[in-house]
């Protein structure tokens, strides 16, 4: 059981090395409910509580989850002209997404792009009305703002949060298990962004989340933090949830995770995410352009330059999960990789494998069979549609 | 019947030349959920230390070795229809069945007693 004395040697490693890895604010509330601990984007994460990921899992399909996801970056870009248009118009520079024409009180989902049309992080844009919010990827976070810093002051001050924490409550009882605490939040529709009391806790609240349920996401001052998640639990619906029932979670509901199957070297039509380039940046449109890799990436949106790969959804047909990193093969036996696995496991909701990854135009359409190298055989998978689990936003 | 334990978490009954291998309760808690498993073929022989079995868990993907040199005698099919019995009863979830090769290889493995010294 080479997984166990791993486990067994981190263990030893941790109680005797000096401290390296960050916690967030919950770390004593995770310790206390049981969780165990693993290093993650240089913080001590959950990873899962006593009750495990499967069962974590489920429980947020079916009633409610809470996450901590403080290691996420939180950064304000406050515009110097107080008009929130010049912070919108500056970060349209780094973004290809229409970000002067996000009304006030939504969120949109964004990437930064590189100049050969790769991706450098995904990304959360609020318009919160003389603002713009922004939540990044804990691993990203430091380069994200090195990047803002170098191409947006002119125009704005570039803000990291960093004394406030973020939760995500989701799940089909989110709403109701909110609205106990929050009435009006519980009103808000996807996408919404609004600062509400949650028992008596000014919150900034989204309905959004990262798991294709309904729910929302609580960004609070660091130190309330703990009184609201133990608010949260004390409601019978809510079990705290650790990182692998969200890795899980997100891979049914056909999202991203950045660094696997979305990174520098993908373009957003390769990656199928073509959806979150609004008109208006595309040829043709008002502000085309204007963002680093245009010319690489708009021609592929156009369908006027061709993508070599692209991001599939993979149904394994037996019962072996195919991970990350293995290798896709068009024929049984013979040939070279054409494609890679990127996010792969079991979605206990589909109760089954699942997987997603690139390949070639040519392999990728729905129902198409190829092969994944597993431990030495080449096992059978099935390109399909995402999401594996349908979305259940309230719109 | 005694029953013997290894440093990587398996448990071994022995009755007679035959071994029957699990893994140990402390392993599947460290694995998680199994969600999946793939089982040695009979009639293949193992040497000590050799790749046996895999145990997936929704997190990883584990190896069984085989913890003595030996001849599959027989392996848990029910179990592969049924992985998560491992985390209700890691003790009652045998994987498969050896011939032992080599009696003197059972002396370097554990007793209880050693063995939950050394998960402590």
């Amino acid at each position: 059981m080479t997984a166990c004395n791993t486990a067994a040697r981190e263990t030893a490693a941790r109680d005797t090395d000096p401290p390296l890895l960050q916690r967030t604010p919950l770390y004593a509330l995770h310790v206390a409910r049981g969780a165990k601990l693993v290093p993650f984007a240089g913080y001590e994460m959950p990873v899962q509580y006593a009750t495990g990921v499967l069962k974590e899992h489920l429980h947020t399909r079916t009633a409610a989850g809470l996450f901590d996801v403080s290691h996420m970056g939180q950064i304000v870009l406050r515009p110097k002209s107080g008009r929130v248009e010049d912070a919108a118009r500056a970060l349209e520079r780094l973004v290809p997404q229409d970000i002067l024409g996000l009304p006030a009180g939504r969120q949109r989902y964004a990437f930064f792009t590189n100049d050969a049309g790769g991706l450098l992080d995904d990304l959360m844009v609020t318009n919160a009305g003389d603002h713009l919010f922004l939540i990044v990827n804990a691993a990203c976070k430091d380069a994200d703002e090195a990047h803002l810093r170098a191409h947006v002051t002119d125009l704005c001050e570039v803000e990291r949060l960093d004394e406030r924490a973020l939760i995500a409550l989701q799940g089909p009882q989110a709403a109701a298990v909110l609205a106990r605490l929050s009435p009006a939040a519980a009103a808000m529709r996807f996408m919404d962004v609004a600062p509400h009391d949650v028992g008596g806790i000014a919150c900034l609240i989204s309905r959004s989340g990262y798991t294709g349920e309904d729910g929302f996401e609580i960004s609070v001052p660091a130190a309330e933090v703990e009184a609201l998640a133990t608010a949260l639990l004390t409601e019978p619906e809510v079990w705290p949830i650790g990182l692998g029932a969200r890795d899980s979670l997100r891979l049914e509901a056909g999202l991203c995770l950045y660094g696997h199957d979305i990174d520098t070297t993908t373009t957003p039509a390769e990656a199928g995410l073509a959806w979150a380039i609004q008109k208006v940046r595309r040829l043709g449109g008002a502000r085309a352009g204007g963002f680093p890799g245009a010319d690489a990436i708009l021609p592929q949106l156009a369908q006027r330059a061709p993508v070599s790969r692209r991001r599939v959804g993979l149904k394994p047909e037996g019962r072996a999960p195919v991970r990350e990193g293995a290798k896709l093969f068009a024929d049984a036996e013979a040939g070279e990789p054409v494609g890679t696995v990127t996010s792969g496991g079991f979605g206990p909701s589909v109760n089954a494998p699942i997987a997603m990854g690139y390949l070639p135009p040519a392999q990728a359409a729905d129902g198409t069979t190829v092969f994944a190298e597993v431990r030495g055989q080449r096992l059978p998978l099935r390109v399909a549609a995402m999401p594996f689990v349908p979305h259940s936003y309230q719109r | 019947m005694t029953t013997l334990f290894t440093e990587d978490h398996e448990w071994l009954r022995i009755e007679g030349d035959v071994a029957t291998i699990g893994i140990t309760n402390y392993a599947q808690e460290q694995l998680g959920d199994v969600v999946f498993l793939e089982l040695p073929k009979v009639g293949r022989t193992l040497k000590k230390g050799e790749a046996a079995a895999v145990v997936e868990s929704v997190k990883a993907a584990s190896d069984v070795y085989a913890p003595i040199t030996g001849e599959v005698v027989e392996v848990n099919e029910a179990l592969t229809a049924e992985p998560s019995q491992i985390n209700t009863d890691a003790a009652g979830s045998w994987l498969f069945k050896l011939r032992i090769a080599d009696k003197a290889e059972l002396d370097g493995l554990m007793d209880e007693a050693a063995y939950t010294a050394h998960t402590a």
